[in-house]
């Protein structure tokens, strides 16, 4: 029943023998050992588990291997580039933008996802784009201010 | 085994306890160094200063193999000058990491950098009862600081013999002890080299005064926060060990069910899978999840259920089966309530209610465990590493020098990470599992239904006030929800208040703050009807009531803050108030709600909260923590609560069990009042027991109805 499926992530091609109905997030997580990207809920309710496919923001662990085959993927250890933080993960460690931390790689992947389709959301936007994430710990106007921080800094570069 | 010194008496609500085990640490000094090598160690006992330090062990070990009893902290400096501190504590985002590290760099003079944090692993930290109770600030801080400031002592001494000139005109700072006579200075790597002879304890206390803080006191960063940013962290559910196998268990369909018959011939049939079935216990370990979940699916299962009560009943049975106070700490009582109500002008009676909640960290119980020639290594996201290691040494009939438990830093607790389950499962599947590991990572189900709750409970309350507003009589219990902050803070020459027990009908047990939520949600709110009844300002009502200057000063700096007694601008815009203290800690809530009737909809505008923990170690951190705490603390005021019935519970997912969200969020203020004459106390609790009453008061002024019960749900209160 498994055959091998052909996973670009992260920029590196990945060839795995799970059944195509498997949720992608236990193939990141147990067969690839990509462990940044959490299990929070398993029911696409938390938004820990959030990866990038094709550049949007998916829960992966409502997604099908079989789903997730076409496009390129990237998880929170794709963003940072030659020893170099992506934008958005340097927002959040400036705004010390997290407690226990377990949410912020979903935080940090459904951000980036945000800023790639609107580089300058207002506060009622970014609040729209990431209620499906929890972080339990409450640090919500901290990450609030760490995507608009990034928001800035992708200003400053695209100038 | 040897009993530890400090009687510690666990608030009653703490029912996950009931047996908790005391030990001792038990580790000989031997091993320590085996780990680090040669440097400088210093041990700080619990209470009074007596660092005794050991150098280099070399290949005769050491002349004193005795430990000193009640070993609080150690320390550590190695030869290439890195300072490692030990502490049994666990970091669960309360940002321990940072402030203890920061603490040993103020007080040695190194930077925060150089410093590493060894935290809740119990082959290497103290012994330590757990990190719950806001103890680690003001318990492990002190401890700390003094043996830092032995091994600085050591290290000035260590210099003054290799320069032959008096220790007393060193400077230590900088990582370096330097002479300013002659500008010569020496690493303490450098120093650290060598052996230096036993030191008896410094005869005064040596920990700094706040006032002199330099690295304590300013707003470092979480240490390693680089880690987190990156998903580089491994928390105990990302652990994955050569040879990993994944455990599942068989949970019952319903609390008390008992298993009548299982046939498991299909999944014993199944290749590579390993499954155990002993008493109670039946699950199973598989190269996969899905391999384990497809073992379990197989077996062929019969229960035998029990109706139990439901979430309908609970209010009425807490009351019902309450029984006589077994403590007498449970009781307290002075002057006459009788004679108090008599000379009352106004007396109200009133009744409250808190529902069951759960803490929902988002990283569930999950613990790795692993069985190597009768040792057991579990490593596992608890707050008591010290207690799980006993239960597993007890269970598995092993002595306690042969487990060790590893807690990485967790995603979250909230109180809720006390009991041993997921390791004890864990082991229990990897001990048939030929000296493979074994993950088990509960499902966010098993989490809302297989943990524990915060208790439900009711609140009764009995008071009396005189024509001027001075209570004259108080009466309060609380039934089954617990006993912390029952005590009120308002003077009252007339007063009983009274915790009940009732045996438990879901697990429970702590919780962020344990009972203090609901005795202040019950108590604030109660202040506040008083309040109405002497036709008095809620804020002029409580400071007439109220002597205890820190209470009276954050309620006064919040008041100012916010613009109290604030007239209103919109229609249905309400404003309340509501304090307390706890634990050492300060704290007053503001809160501004607008109640739209048209929409059937109430918004929370803003919270504004003042805080005060004494000396402040880490604004930074503090300011995430209090602000976390009243964001948390708007679901257990609002929405939050466990529905259950016949042993099942019905909303055991994030769809159903509403969690504060990004829109839940309003305007938010958090004011820290920095007491730098006064010990730190912890913050991680105090900050969230005043948003019930504060929201639940401002919509009273907003609508005139009062709210009793917990969560508010106050939209469900506007019709009609």
């Amino acid at each position: 029943m498994a055959t091998g499926i052909e996973l670009e992530i992260n920029g590196k091609g990945y060839l795995v023998n799970y059944p195509p109905d498997t949720p992608l997030l236990y193939v990141l997580r147990d067969e690839l050992g990509l462990t940044g990207t959490k299990y929070g809920c398993g029911e696409g309710m938390c938004g820990a588990c959030t990866v990038l496919i094709g550049g949007t923001a998916r829960r992966s662990c409502q997604i099908p291997l079989g789903a997730a085959l076409s496009k390129p993927i990237t998880t929170i250890e794709g963003l940072e580039k030659n020893g170099v933080l992506d934008p958005v993960q340097q927002a959040f460690l400036d705004a010390g933008a997290f407690q226990c931390a377990y949410c912020t790689s979903g935080m940090i992947m459904s951000s980036v996802s945000l800023l790639e389709a609107n580089p300058h959301p207002t506060t009622a936007q970014i609040v729209q784009s990431l209620q499906g994430n929890i972080c339990r710990c409450g640090t919500y106007t901290r990450i609030i201010k760490a995507v608009q921080r990034a928001a800035e800094t992708l200003k400053g570069r695209s100038k | 085994m040897r009993k530890a010194e400090e009687t510690f008496l666990p608030e009653p609500e703490r029912y996950e306890f009931r047996a908790m085990p005391m030990h001792q640490f038990a580790l000989g000094r031997r091993d320590f160094f085996k780990i680090f090598g040669a440097g400088i160690a210093v041990f700080a006992v619990a209470k009074e200063v007596s660092a005794m330090q050991e150098t280099a062990p070399g290949p005769h070990g050491f002349h004193n193999e005795e430990l000193p009893e009640e070993i609080g902290a150690w320390l550590h400096i190695g030869e290439d000058g890195t300072v490692t501190g030990f502490a049994g504590k666990a970091e669960i985002g309360q940002n321990v990491r940072t402030s203890l590290a920061q603490t040993i760099a103020d007080e040695l003079g190194v930077a925060v950098a150089s410093v590493r944090m060894v935290l809740a692993d119990t082959a290497l930290t103290p012994f330590d009862a757990g990190t719950f109770g806001s103890k680690t600030i003001a318990t492990i801080t002190p401890q700390l600081r003094r043996v830092a400031a032995a091994a600085r002592d050591l290290l000035l001494e260590k210099a003054a013999r290799e320069w032959n000139v008096p220790a007393d005109r060193l400077v230590a700072g900088d990582g370096k002890v330097s002479d300013p006579a002659t500008g010569k200075s020496l690493r303490y790597a450098q120093l650290a080299r060598e052996a230096i002879g036993a030191r008896k304890p410094p005869a005064e206390d040596p920990i700094k005064p706040a006032s002199e803080w330099i690295v304590a006191g300013t707003p470092v960063p979480k240490v390693d926060a680089r880690e987190f940013v990156t998903g580089g962290h491994r928390y105990s559910t990302d652990l994955r060990p050569e040879g990993m196998l994944y455990g599942k268990i068989l949970r019952p369909p319903s609390f008390n069910a008992t298993l009548i018959s299982c046939d498991d011939s299909a999944a014993k049939a199944m290749k590579d899978v390993v499954l155990v079935r002993d008493g109670d216990f039946t699950g199973a370990a598989a190269p996969t999840v899905a391999a384990a979940e497809a073992a379990l699916r197989s077996l062929q299962v019969k229960w035998k259920e029990l109706p139990q009560i439901s979430d309908q009943e609970i209010f009425s049975y807490l009351k019902k089966n309450a029984q006589p106070s077994k403590e007498a700490r449970f009781r307290q009582a002075k002057g006459s309530v009788d004679g108090g109500l008599a000379e009352a002008a106004h007396k109200l009676d009133a009744s409250y209610t808190v529902a069951y909640i759960a803490h929902a960290p988002l990283e569930p119980r999950a613990a790795v465990a692993q069985w190597t020639d009768g040792k057991l290594t579990v490593w596992m996201g608890t707050q008591r590493p010290f207690a799980v290691r006993d239960d597993l040494a007890d269970i598995f009939h092993v002595s306690e020098k042969n487990v060790r438990v590893i807690v990485p830093d967790t995603g979250s607790a909230y109180g809720g990470k006390h009991t041993s389950d997921a390791g004890l499962e864990a082991a229990r599947l990897a001990k048939a599992a030929g000296g493979r590991p074994v993950k088990l990572v509960w499902t966010r189900e098993e989490e809302f239904t297989w943990a524990y709750f915060r208790p439900a409970g009711v609140i009764e309350v009995k008071s009396g006030i005189a024509a001027d507003g001075k209570l004259t009589a108080w009466e309060f219990h609380n039934y089954h929800s617990g006993m912390s902050g029952i005590e009120t803070p308002y003077v009252v020459a007339n007063q009983v208040t009274e915790y009940h027990q009732v045996p438990l009908v879901l697990r429970s047990g702590s919780y962020r703050g344990l009972a203090a939520t609901a005795n202040h949600f019950a108590r604030e709110t109660h202040m506040d009807s008083l309040a109405g009844r002497a036709s008095m300002d809620p804020l002029e009502f409580r400071l007439k009531n109220l002597a205890e200057p820190r209470m009276r000063a954050v309620l006064e700096t919040g008041a100012k803050a916010f613009g109290w007694p604030r007239q209103k601008s919109a229609e249905g815009q309400g404003f309340g108030v509501a304090a307390g203290y706890e634990k050492g800690s300060y704290v007053a809530t503001f809160a501004e709600i607008l109640v739209d009737r048209k929409n059937n909809s109430v918004t929370v505008k803003k919270l504004l909260e003042v805080f005060e923990c004494g000396a402040i170690v880490n604004p930074d951190g503090l300011r995430n923590q209090v602000v976390g705490a009243m964001i948390q603390g708007l679901g257990g005021a609002l929405f939050e609560s466990i529905q259950f019935e016949n042993g099942r519970i019905s909303n055991a997912h994030f769809a159903s069990y509403r969690v504060p969200r990004f829109k839940d969020v309003p305007e938010i203020e958090a004011i820290l009042l920095d007491r730098k004459d006064i010990p730190s106390a912890g913050a991680g609790e105090t900050p969230i027991m005043a948003i019930a009453p504060a929201i639940g008061n401002a919509f009273s002024d907003a609508t005139k109805i009062r709210l009793t019960k917990l969560p508010l749900r106050p939209e469900l209160h506007l019709q009609g």
